[in-house]
């Protein structure tokens, strides 16, 4: 981020930067920066609150009547926490996998599509809500995409896709997935709102779709495909849970 | 919890190992006060218009415009990473891109006018590989009459 800084400021284009990473900040030296002490993935601090979100980017945009730089100024206030956020997250369709139910392609699959059904109504709520999707990268529809991601668990099957290697369909097919879960889950009026953390605890630990993520990274991590392999090795599970 | 010190490993070697380049020059272009400012984003989160072909790892595949009047729900996110939360801009898009506020911000006269076109670039490239692309994106930004760019990261 930084170094965009630099290269726009060379070029006559004034920036001022969020700073999620204040060490990196300290080091790379844009010209304006405004750390903000938020988690990564949300740089204007929380959802759905304009006036907090307003307040961040009026902080950071107050940075170009700085006469001189570099100037890192620090965000003073935590994100602040949803109400309720004390109580403890459950996602009330309760998925839990049984292992048992999990002993063979055929049945991980039909776990894993009789999940994608038992959610469907709490995404179509969400979108409804919401009037906003973030599934769509891979332009598979739901179904395309139950059956794409589950058939790599015998193989690599047929690319839906001309334009992009089957690596990256996997990839994008597998970010629309977990769009979807979470997207669902995150619908469902059960009190407090599910944190990042509730989300990925959740999804790893408990759904049979993660579970055929574990099988499909060893799938990938066999590829002779170079983009297959890191696909597998980075790209599908995040590192807390991607035991090496 | 960007604070690097509470941050779960391995993240937190991950990122404190990142490499960073070192710039020797202290670039500053200056600018009219903030109200007289024409104001454009610019994310690495990896955003592109719903039906823009995805970002890859493939050479030249920097960066995509996304357009001034973009719609939420055409807003969409394929950034390599699975180690950020993704759930908050699932929920407000202005979480990452925060076109609504700046919208705001200058219908309240704090700011001028939101430019035309806003850019994304994939915050994973190696920001040297970026340099030949942010330079005739700044091109494009002075075109548009842009004097303030907000860099989002993510």
């Amino acid at each position: 981020m930084g170094g965009l800084a630099h290269y726009f400021e060379a070029q006559g284009v004034p920036t001022s930067q969020i700073s999620l990473i204040r060490e990196h900040t300290e080091f790379v030296q844009p010209p304006r920066a405004l750390w903000v002490p938020f988690d990564l993935g949300r740089p204007l601090g929380v959802p759905n609150d304009a006036d907090f979100q307003k307040r961040v980017l009026l902080a950071a945009l107050k940075l170009f009547e700085e006469s001189a730089g570099p100037v890192l100024q620090d965000f003073g206030d935590d994100a602040p926490v949803a109400d309720g956020a004390d109580a403890v997250w459950a996602c009330p369709v309760n998925l839990t996998r049984r292992e048992a139910d999990l002993h063979s392609s055929d049945a991980m699959r039909a776990a894993f599509k009789r999940e994608m059904v038992e959610l469907r109504p709490w995404y179509d709520l969400a979108v409804k809500k919401k009037e906003r999707t973030t599934v769509g990268v891979s332009e598979l529809g739901l179904e395309q995409i139950v059956d794409f991601v589950g058939a790599f668990l015998d193989g690599l099957p047929e690319n839906p896709r001309q334009d992009l290697s089957l690596a990256y369909m996997l990839n994008f097919a597998v970010d629309d997935l977990k769009a979807y879960y979470y997207e669902a889950a995150a619908a469902q009026p059960v009190g407090t709102t599910p944190t990042g953390g509730d989300l990925d605890s959740w999804f790893w630990e408990q759904t049979a779709a993660a579970k055929i993520l574990f099988a499909i990274k060893d799938r990938c991590l066999e590829s002779d495909d170079k983009i297959m392999q890191l696909v597998g090795k980075l790209l599908l599970i995040p590192s807390a849970y991607n035991n090496p | 919890m960007a604070r690097l010190e509470q941050m779960p490993e391995p993240m937190r070697s991950h990122i404190a190992k990142t490499k960073l380049p070192k710039f020797e020059s202290r670039p500053w272009a200056d600018g009219p006060p903030l109200n007289h400012r024409r104001v454009a984003i610019v994310s690495t989160a990896g955003l592109h218009q719903r039906g823009d072909r995805p970002f890859t790892f493939e050479p030249g595949d920097i960066y995509r415009v996304i357009a001034g009047n973009v719609a939420a729900n055409d807003l969409i996110m394929s950034h390599v990473s699975t180690n950020f939360d993704r759930s908050g801009f699932q929920q407000d898009w202005n979480l990452v891109f925060p076109l609504d506020r700046l919208n705001e911000l200058c219908d309240e006269g704090h700011i001028q006018s939101v430019a035309q076109y806003h850019y994304s670039f994939m915050g994973a490239t190696d920001p040297q590989d970026m340099e030949p692309a942010a330079r005739k994106v700044a091109g494009f930004l002075l075109e548009d009459q842009v004097n303030a760019v907000l860099l989002v990261p993510v």
